[in-house]
């Protein structure tokens, strides 16, 4: 990976994008890079739309503002594909990667002849199975890595691993679910076009 | 070695309290203040620091206990933002007339109304004139480092001055990215001890402080204070200058990124500054002469070392995040052409006003300022000099 690489994720308040935002952020900064994580604040609300950011690179990183040309656009509600324009500014070199079960046809027809990549991965399957609970931001997670190649499936695993360890300090339980999850979505994550 | 980490300005602002480990924090630990008192509440609870924490119900009382403890001959600080500030517009003014060097973390954010919490200047810029040294910091790093130099340039003899450290609110405060933070202890040794010449709990040397000061007095001593500001700027070097020893991380009164042989350029503060670097760096790619002077020490104001940085310029842009409402051009505008004119320097200025209440600085923004300096070249006209940047039509 050269130069900047800049993720957009769009998500609902309460669905953890912030967090999974932070984490990759998290991931990449151990891997030697240089980060920034960033949500964009607005009214807090459970189930409104929100943004955040990512931005990865090699080198110092002095820009300071949101992201209006991402490589790569994180999808993790796909109610916000007929409300929000996902793909504004998504280079066609890049990639758009959705939490969604719903079919190549519509898909394409809500993403406006999108002409990038478009990856599809079902994270509710996912995180029921893996954690008998809906948080759909750590197998999204593992999916921007797998899609964008920021690093490898191992660096994302035992950096991870280590990361739930000091999260979930107090709630060691939920360690193996999460990781778990992390293995299936870079499993299950598919291009559809 | 310094330590590699990765933490929000926030949390960046916070470790070096930790580290600075002062006596007293006074702090309103809730909205509009930040996540700053926040954190260090937990340092103190876990015994990280010996500080006492003082969890007031305002920030007037915030500022006011700072004023006691730092005047009892303790280090104090505190953190706020925005309408926090405003409401310790009295007692900012008291800290300073008693030349009490408290530090305060300004995450800065947009006074309201109506109201907003996103980020502009709006909140610094009320208190420009009140007798606080003002360090602006671009990133985490910068708002980090700050604070680590902020106690040995307040508290030096010759200053005896409060300083606020500002940061972007969200845009820097909020957001995670690299930061090289220094040892313990070897913060621990640049900080030192603070050993005041005069405070209330020395019984060896009862004085009264803040008393009334009439007529015959409050002039001289606000010529003091003002003699304090002009002092401040030889500090504010040779701090860094000792500060660069432990860091190799250089500081001035400005930074000026490739300014030498720029035609035109940008001055402004903050987070603002990395995306004109950028935005710099593109337009040189392309054999465009563009230049930033990123201003780090607003008060004491370096006017005549900024109209030298300038004074080879075509065209300059002075970019304010927090506008005057005077209908003429912002606070730092007024300042940097001051500084012109003072020292007989003639170069076009535009006045931009920009990124109120949290609207979003693009690059694009930027480019289309450097664009207007070009025109302001070429055409050799200088039409409407008050401009603002990103308004919508």
């Amino acid at each position: 990976m050269d130069g900047l690489l800049e993720i957009r994720w769009h998500g609902r308040g309460g669905q953890g994008a912030k967090t999974a935002s932070l984490l990759l952020a998290d991931a990449a900064f151990n891997t030697g890079k240089y980060i920034q994580g960033f949500p964009e604040y607005g009214p807090e609300r459970m189930g409104a739309p929100i943004t955040a950011y990512n931005r990865i690179s090699s080198s110092p990183i002095t820009i300071h503002s949101n992201i209006y040309e991402p490589d790569y656009v994180v999808v993790v509600d796909d109610t916000l594909l007929e409300a929000v324009d996902v793909t504004a500014g998504l280079k066609k070199t890049g990639a758009i990667v959705i939490n969604t079960t719903k079919d190549a046809e519509y898909l394409k027809s809500v993403l406006k002849g999108y002409e990038g990549d478009i990856y599809t991965i079902d994270a509710r399957e996912i995180s029921i199975n893996a954690l008998g609970k809906y948080f759909p931001n750590t197998p999204m997670l593992a999916a921007i890595v797998k899609v964008s190649g920021i690093m490898s499936d191992k660096e994302l695993l035992d950096d991870m691993e280590g990361s739930f360890k000091h999260k979930f300090a107090k709630k060691p339980e939920v360690i193996s679910g999460n990781m778990k999850a992390l293995e299936m979505a870079l499993d299950k994550v598919t291009k559809i076009n | 070695m310094s330590i590699r980490e990765r933490l929000s300005g926030n949390e960046a602002c916070a470790i070096a309290m930790k580290q600075i480990n002062p006596d007293v924090v006074a702090a309103f630990p809730i909205t509009p203040s930040t996540e700053i008192p926040q954190y260090f509440s937990t340092f103190v609870s876990n015994g990280a620091v010996d500080t006492e924490f003082v969890a007031v119900e305002s920030e007037h009382s915030a500022m006011s206990a700072c004023v006691g403890a730092e005047a009892a001959g303790g280090r104090a600080m505190t953190a706020t933002s925005a309408n926090g500030l405003s409401f310790m517009w009295e007692m900012i003014y008291i800290a300073s007339s008693m030349r009490l060097p408290i530090v305060m973390s300004l995450v800065n954010r947009a006074v309201s109304g109506p109201l907003n919490i996103h980020n502009d200047h709006s909140d610094a810029m009320g208190v420009r004139d009140a007798g606080w040294i003002m360090l602006f910091s671009e990133n985490n790093q910068e708002a980090y480092d700050n604070l680590i130099m902020a106690h040995r340039i307040a508290e030096n003899e010759n200053v005896m001055l409060p300083l606020m450290v500002c940061q972007d609110g969200f845009i820097t405060s909020h957001s995670i990215e690299n930061i090289e933070l220094i040892e313990d202890d070897v913060v621990k040794d640049f900080v030192g001890k603070y050993e005041p010449k005069h405070y209330l709990l020395n019984d060896k040397e009862p004085v009264s402080m803040g008393p009334l000061d009439l007529q015959s007095y409050l002039f001289e001593h606000k010529k003091q204070q003002s003699q304090a500001m002009y002092n401040a700027k030889q500090v504010i070097l040779d701090v860094a200058k000792e500060f660069e020893k432990i860091t190799g991380r250089k500081y001035s009164f400005f930074e000026e990124y490739k300014l030498e042989d720029a035609e035109i350029a940008i001055v402004c503060m903050n987070s603002t500054a990395g995306t004109t670097k950028f935005v710099v760096d593109n337009l040189r790619k392309n054999g465009v002469k563009a230049g930033l002077l990123k201003l780090r020490v607003f008060r004491p104001f370096p006017a005549e070392e900024i109209a030298k940085a300038l004074s080879h310029l075509k065209a300059i842009a002075v970019l304010d995040k927090s506008d005057s409402l005077n209908a003429t051009g912002g606070a730092l505008f007024t300042d940097v052409t001051s500084g012109l004119y003072t020292n007989n320097v003639q170069v076009p200025t535009l006045s931009y006003i920009y990124g109120i209440g949290g609207r979003d600085t693009k690059a694009s923004d930027i480019e289309s300022v450097f664009e207007d300096l070009s025109n302001v070249v070429s055409s050799g006209k200088l039409d409407n000099p008050y401009r603002y940047l990103g308004l919508r039509g």
